[in-house]
């Protein structure tokens, strides 16, 4: 980084902390003008297409979940979608424990990012360990809200990383009503520390700034979207997840192991809490909108380092959610649907605590994969990313440069970006069936 | 008290991040483990970032570009004890898988300009490029035995590692063997413990998170599976899940595949 004359600044991060993987940032503004602006990303290829070419379609839920150990569920859940289209599974009721399942992952996942890796930004310190001192109510209630959502992964699905129930169809086992009910025990307890994480975020000191992006989420119109939903967009597009490869654009930069994706007409696009918060904002809960009105907060919000009022509101609608959920919850006939297995080619989306994850295969007639392309949430914000860097730039110019830089790294992380996700699906391919 | 607190740095190579996030799971210990633990280098927590030498580095990933195995010496050299953590770090893990496949095709099959993509030949466990102190094995590590490892270390007791099959945890669940009475195919009898038997417990055969036991012989369920009716494919299959790169789930399914590697 060199010195800032409120003219010229170079800004060069080779490893961002406080993200998941590996990944740097490099800014060099002269003159007055954003020369360019490079979010590189050079976490190491893992080659997942290879890995799944062959591979039996029971088997893809659980192999893609390793693209991922903060978000693995996500994977679970858009793979096995996927092919329950193929194999005409149509999710019934008993699907809620899915629903119960992610719920616990968004806020073990938005948790971790509001309080561990992003709060820190916003009053300055290195990491969230150095907040205890001033801030000890603030880092107790997330880590007990954490826990409490690692726990709804480990009451259903075993663990929170790579959890083992799930399975295309439906669980390896019923989850009975007696193993979820005690998990209810503390949640009057969850909301208030939900409530007091919010309150917390919303009167953190906010850069002022204006994105100028579209958002993306699904959207369908009953419930706040996370399983199932057409795909939306703030510049009023709608359509069906099956489209979605027909509505973007993917692009390859030079400096960066990660594919990029815009949508159609070039426009760079934003999925992830703040989307779904600006596009779903009528289905939160209303005690979370209420308590949203209270701290003065309504969608929607166009500044990208409020991600973090948006991820803190699904979390306490999260809990509200999950009250819910496992009150009414009732055991299913049957562990899983058992579908035809039968050549078929399918795509699914879901709602990763980062935004939209898209998957399609193709299998064959014996069920073995052929195809596969998946669409994680971080490839398609990397450009959002470096548009609000250089939108940032006027006033990074202004600051000192440690400072500008801080800003800088700020502005990835509001996107909670997961770069290991990101990485391994790279373009569109065929993969030789090999049965 | 005065002690100096144990200088902890974490690394992440190929891998899902999975199991440094078992540390930061640990929500209702972790504040009091600050008390006898530095982060000196935890790039997913903090952005300080201070040089080594450390007491403790925990490594997790596979060592699958020439940058991380130079990464990986550089470690070694900086660290009193080198622990490799999880089933990417001790046996290459699921991105191993591409070690059966030709890199070049590999390269390929992902990438529109691969000559742009630097990997070695083979996904590797940390071992296979520098003495590992410790393996801390699974597909996540176990939050409960890193922690465990971690009271050891600061105690100074040299870490005691169970390394028993998966099976004799499953029979102290009181599971009923999904094997044995529902003929579900199950690595059970020779994987590592370390998760508390899930998948059988969640009704499911267990697929080989931790890797091979200590006194582990593969061959002899071949033969179980064989008998089962299992087809050798499905057999190898099984092997080649998240630690079928280790030495003897390797050399299993070379035999059911008929290959070289």
């Amino acid at each position: 980084m060199t010195g800032n004359d409120h003219e010229s600044l170079e800004v060069r991060v080779s490893n961002l902390a406080r993200v998941e993987g590996e990944g740097g940032v490099y800014l060099r503004v002269s003159g007055g003008r954003v020369e360019y602006v490079e979010v590189r990303i050079h976490e190491a290829p893992r080659f997942f297409e290879a890995i799944l070419k062959g591979r039996h379609y029971l088997e893809v839920p659980d192999i893609t979940a390793r693209i991922c150990g903060i978000c693995p569920l996500a994977y679970v859940m858009s793979s096995s979608r996927a092919m329950e289209k193929i194999l005409g599974i149509k999710p019934h009721e008993e699907m809620k424990l899915r629903r119960i399942a992610y719920l616990g992952e968004w806020i073990e996942s938005h948790v971790l990012h509001v309080a561990l890796l992003h709060a820190p930004d916003f009053l300055g310190y290195d990491s969230a360990l150095q907040m205890v001192e001033e801030h000890g109510d603030f880092i107790r209630d997330s880590l007990k809200l954490k826990a409490w959502g690692n726990r709804v992964l480990e009451v259903v699905g075993g663990r929170p990383v790579h959890p083992v129930v799930f399975r295309v169809g439906g669980t390896y086992r019923i989850i009975r009503r007696d193993e979820l009910l005690p998990l209810l025990k503390r949640v009057e307890e969850m909301k208030r520390r939900a409530r007091r994480v919010l309150e917390f975020v919303a009167n953190l000191p906010m850069p002022e700034f204006r994105q100028d992006i579209t958002y993306v989420s699904l959207r369908n119109d009953v419930r706040y979207p996370i399983l199932e939903g057409d795909v939306v967009t703030s510049d009023g597009e709608r359509f069906k997840e099956d489209e979605f490869e027909e509505h973007v654009e993917v692009e390859q930069a030079r400096y960066s192991n990660s594919l990029r994706y815009r949508l159609s007409g070039g426009r760079p696009y934003c999925v992830g809490p703040l989307a779904r918060f600006n596009l779903n904002y009528d289905l939160l809960a209303p005690e979370v909108k209420d308590k949203l009105a209270e701290l003065g907060i309504r969608a929607p919000l166009r500044n990208a380092f409020q991600s973090i009022i948006a991820r803190a509101a699904e979390v306490y609608h999260a809990v509200l959610e999950l009250d819910e959920l496992i009150t009414s919850y009732r055991e299913p006939p049957q562990p899983y649907v058992k579908g035809e297995v039968r050549a078929g080619e399918a795509a699914a989306i879901t709602e990763a605590p980062r935004g939209m994850l898209y998957h399609r295969y193709r299998i064959s007639k014996e069920g073995f994969v052929q195809y596969a392309n998946i669409v994680a949430p971080t490839c398609q914000n990397y450009v959002a990313m470096e548009e609000d860097i250089r939108r940032l730039a006027p006033n990074l110019l202004t600051m000192p440069r440690e400072k500008a830089q801080w800003v800088v790294e700020q502005a990835i992380r509001n996107y909670d970006p997961c770069i290991s996700c990101s990485v391994h699906f790279i373009r569109l391919h065929i993969i030789n069936d090999q049965h | 008290m005065t002690r100096r607190k144990l200088k902890v740095a974490v690394f992440k190579l190929a891998s899902c991040s999975g199991c440094q996030l078992q540390i930061l799971n640990m929500e209702d210990e972790l504040l009091t483990l600050t008390n006898a633990v530095e982060f000196s280098y935890f790039l997913e927590a903090s952005r300080a970032a201070a040089p080594g030498p450390y007491d403790v580095a925990f490594i997790e990933g596979s060592v699958s570009t020439p940058e991380q195995e130079g990464l990986v010496k550089r470690v070694r050299e900086q660290s009193r004890i080198l622990v490799a953590m999880g089933a990417c770090a001790t046996a290459g893990g699921i991105q191993a898988l591409r070690n059966w496949l030709r890199l070049d095709e590999v390269k390929k099959t992902v990438y529109p300009n691969p000559e742009w993509v630097k990997a070695l030949e083979h996904s590797k466990p940390v071992a296979e490029v520098v003495k590992v102190d410790y393996e801390l094995r699974g597909c996540p590590v176990s939050k409960e035995r890193l922690l465990s490892f971690i009271k050891q270390v600061l105690v100074g007791r040299k870490p005691y590692l169970r390394r028993e099959a998966l099976c004799m945890d499953c029979r102290r669940k009181g599971n009923v063997c999904v094997m044995v009475a529902k003929g579900i195919p199950c690595l059970g009898p020779v994987v590592q413990e370390g998760c508390g038997a899930l998948c059988p417990t969640f009704g499911r055969g267990c697929y080989g998170c931790f890797g091979p036991a200590i006194d582990a012989r593969p061959e002899a369920l071949v033969l179980r599976l064989r008998e089962a009716g299992v087809k050798d494919q499905d057999i190898a299959r099984l092997f080649k899940g998240f630690t079928g790169w280790s030495g003897k789930f390797r050399k299993v399914i070379n035999e059911l595949e008929g290959g070289t590697r």
